[in-house]
């Protein structure tokens, strides 16, 4: 799956970026925007005419797939507000950021994974930590911008899914915690 | 377009229009078969027809086998114009013609056959009706179908405004919000702000359009509030009004020589090369070897570097072309960056100063003497300030970590640089004063540490030679309106969370709430928070809702009498299109329309 190589490392990603960009789908979401605009989504600059059902995938897609076998799963909770847990069962291969997206935990990801901002930032469980890929400078970089950061915080976005971090647990922090205080639940977007 | 896209763009047009009126969101359940050039038959648990009557004409209808017997009539004139005919065989006769041209808006539109005679009898409270005469004599009656529910207007289609407007659609479920803009294109500083080497930046640009879809989400470009309508009007027509209009007047220093030319605003430089309308005549003077940025911000070196970058690279952004075209003659090659502080008390972030130490052709310049000392110190910094002084400091040492890197420095044509503890005093004309010929710098010391320490002159002043000045020392949003308070003092609208003070249904949110600062996240948790605050007194009673005719519903017609139209999100995607077609011609992202005529032109045509 290019996807799972491309987040992994930078000049994979770079490569599947600019992949995806040549087919003009930079879109996080599915684009729906075709049926209000016929002729062309402005969003993900896609030409509707030309498009065909199996096309490219578009960033986030992938984990709107189901896991086709059991062997394919792995378990991820998320924790939120008041430390509410959520357990997930996502694939290998599904980016943190875009699973969470799919199951309406208030993880926004304001630059789709390109590592431009921190809005998807997350605390990762001491017990994994050391599983996942070493976090790149530029995400680092990106780090340093991220209020209440802690030795543990990654950007769930550079997070991709593999066996080997079956039962993993990410927290929000505050900052994105704070937003849904009065017990709102989110609706997908 | 020649007839057999007609055909498909009306199968599409259908397909799309069904969707929007299945309500689902989800899975395409409609599919078309072509059968003839001229005939499409779409099929689906609903049974639809798609029936070309005239070359280039299509004529849809869809027909349920559902109890109560709808029937849709669509009707294709112009391509990329859905105009809908619903037919009800219940008694009654309603005909219904429904004109999609908004994204996110019903607008359904009954006219009358015979002048006078008025079919549209619908539930109050259901659905709100004007009247919109085009043409004399012919009458038209909009409706709006979607439930009856609060009002949200917004001022300004910044960051701010757009996430403002994502918490409450999402967390009220009636709620309708509308978002006015100044310009007849959306999206504030992420259009005319970001830097255009950072097109990632730019990708939240799908978040918000994502907002603009929602059925409940309107946009209103080309629309000044305060001028074109009265916030205090707003007030009348909304239960809550919300104020995203961010800052857009700089902060200066009120020293002598700055209104000389060749001194500009960062502000006005930024928005001369992102294609600001306001600002495209700028033409700043680029026929200098060195300039002069004055701040030490991310804008700052936003400026530096595309100041500096090479050519070949900017002309694959969406640069301006008239920035692109002036900076290929331009002339500068070394630039310096000066702030009134040291090394830790720096604005900028790590990412923007770790470009600079990477730009091509470029050779950081920096005095090592500046950060003597600061390695001990740079132990006990927090996470972010130490990583960044630990940059500088690498950035310090001459040279380097590779062979292949130091030669890279060592072949650069040009060089920035940072000089810390330098107030600008003076800037100097040349004799004949017709342009800058350098600036004086006051010496400076600090008192105290970290990021409180505060500058002290030392009385010492030194002469800078430089052709180019830019003034980056921040934004100031202004007020917009006297019946909205504002602290002019901090340059923000007094609030708590969100809520403007003494001023109920009035809030704000961004950087006219909070200041100019931040990155997105910061602008994002803003607009949340004053979101969470519109929701909360919607749902607690503390607004109570207004009657009658209310939303855009009672400002349209008001705009229509002063002669403002107003430009929808729809109007955008042809802007947003015509751009990116005009981009691909040249090999850029998007060529960005500078003229808000032009922009209108492409907005409206086809209406």
């Amino acid at each position: 799956m290019a996807a799972t190589i491309g987040t992994k490392l930078p000049i994979f990603r770079r490569f599947s970026q600019m992949l995806f960009a040549s087919f003009g789908s930079v879109g996080s979401k599915r684009c729906w925007h075709g049926f209000l605009s016929p002729f062309t989504c402005s969003s993900c600059q896609q030409n509707r005419l030309f498009r065909t059902s199996n096309g490219p995938l578009r960033h986030g897609d992938f984990e709107y797939q189901d896991p086709k076998s059991e062997d394919e799963i792995v378990n991820i909770t998320y924790v939120t507000k008041d430390g509410e847990r959520i357990p997930i069962r996502g694939k290998i291969g599904d980016n943190v950021m875009y699973l969470a997206h799919r199951y309406d935990i208030p993880i926004e990801g304001a630059c789709e994974a390109s590592l431009a901002c921190c809005t998807c930032h997350v605390y990762v469980h001491d017990d994994y930590s050391d599983r996942i890929q070493e976090p790149t400078e530029e995400e680092e970089d990106m780090l340093d911008m991220a209020p209440f950061l802690r030795e543990s915080s990654r950007l769930s976005c550079q997070i991709v899914l593999s066996k080997e971090l079956d039962g993993i647990e990410v927290t929000l922090p505050q900052a994105t915690r704070n937003f849904y205080v009065d017990g709102h639940v989110p609706e997908p977007h | 377009m020649d007839a057999q896209k007609v055909v498909l763009a009306g199968r599409l047009a259908l397909t799309g229009v069904l969707w929007r009126m299945s309500g689902k969101t989800t899975g395409v359940y409609c599919r078309a078969v072509k059968k003839h050039w001229c005939e499409t038959v779409f099929q689906s648990p609903q049974r639809l027809f798609c029936n070309v009557s005239a070359p280039g004409q299509n004529r849809c209808f869809f027909h349920t086998s559902t109890p109560g017997q709808k029937r849709w009539f669509f009707h294709i004139s112009t391509p990329g114009q859905n105009r809908c005919l619903y037919h009800t065989s219940t008694p009654g006769h309603h005909r219904w013609l429904s004109n999609n041209s908004t994204p996110g808006q019903n607008r359904c539109l009954t006219h009358t056959s015979t002048l006078g005679q008025n079919r549209c009898t619908s539930t109050p409270g259901h659905c709100r009706w004007y009247s919109h005469a085009s043409t004399p004599g012919h009458r038209r009656w909009y409706c709006h179908t979607a439930t009856p529910g609060p009002h949200v207007c917004i001022v300004g289609s910044g960051p701010a405004g757009f996430y403002t407007a994502q918490h409450i659609l999402k967390n009220h479920k009636t709620a309708r919000v509308d978002i006015y803009e100044k310009l007849p294109v959306p999206f504030g500083l992420v259009r005319f702000g970001v830097a255009p080497d950072h097109p990632e930046v730019k990708n939240v640009i799908n978040t918000f359009t994502n907002t603009a879809a929602n059925d409940r989400c309107s946009f209103l470009g080309n629309v000044t509030v305060g001028k074109d309508v009265t916030v205090a009007e707003l007030r009348q027509a909304y239960d809550a009004v919300i104020m995203s209009y961010g800052a857009d007047a700089d902060k200066e220093f009120g020293i002598p020589g700055e209104n000389l030319p060749g001194v500009y605003s960062a502000r006005a430089f930024v928005g001369w090369y992102n294609g600001l309308p306001q600002d495209k005549h700028l033409a700043p003077m680029l026929d200098t070897d060195t300039a002069v940025v004055l701040g030490q911000g991310n804008v700052a070196l936003d400026v530096a570097r595309i100041l500096l970058t090479p050519l070949s690279i900017l002309k694959k952004t969406d640069i301006t072309d008239h920035a692109a075209a002036a900076l290929e003659t331009s002339q500068v090659k070394t630039v310096y960056i000066v702030g009134r502080r040291g090394p830790l008390q720096t604005a900028f972030t790590i990412k923007e100063l770790r470009e600079m130490t990477k730009l091509p052709d470029c050779r950081p310049v920096l005095d090592p003497a500046d950060f003597t000392g600061l390695e001990d110190k740079v132990k006990s910094l927090q996470r972010p300030r130490k990583r960044l002084t630990e940059l500088l400091i690498k950035t310090s040492q001459t040279g380097g970590a590779t062979a292949q890197e130091t030669q890279r420095l060592d072949q650069a044509t040009r060089e920035w640089g940072l000089k810390f503890l330098r107030s600008p005093l003076e800037i100097l004309p040349t004799q004949d004063g017709t342009r800058i010929s350098a600036i004086r710098l006051g010496v400076n010391r600090l008192e105290g540490s970290d990021s409180s320490a505060r500058a002290i002159p030392t009385g010492e002043t030194e002469v800078l030679s430089c052709g180019l000045v830019l003034r980056s020392i921040g934004y100031k949003s202004v007020p917009i309106d006297d019946s909205v308070p504002f602290d002019s003092q901090k340059g923000v609208i007094p609030n708590t969370a969100g809520r403007v003070t003494g001023c109920k249904g009035l809030y704000c949110s961004g950087w006219v709430r909070r200041g100019p600062t931040g990155v997105i996240l910061t602008t994002m948790t803003d607009g949340f928070e004053t979101g969470k605050a519109v929701v909360d007194d919607l749902t607690t009673g503390v607004l109570q809702p207004l009657g009658g005719v209310r939303g855009q519903e009672w400002i349209q017609p008001l705009l229509h009498k002063r002669g403002i139209q107003a430009v929808t999100f729809e109007d955008w995607n042809k802007i947003d299109n015509e751009e990116m077609m005009r981009g691909e011609k040249v090999g850029k992202p998007r060529e960005k329309i500078v003229e808000v005529k032009e922009m209108l032109q492409v907005a409206l045509s086809g209406r």
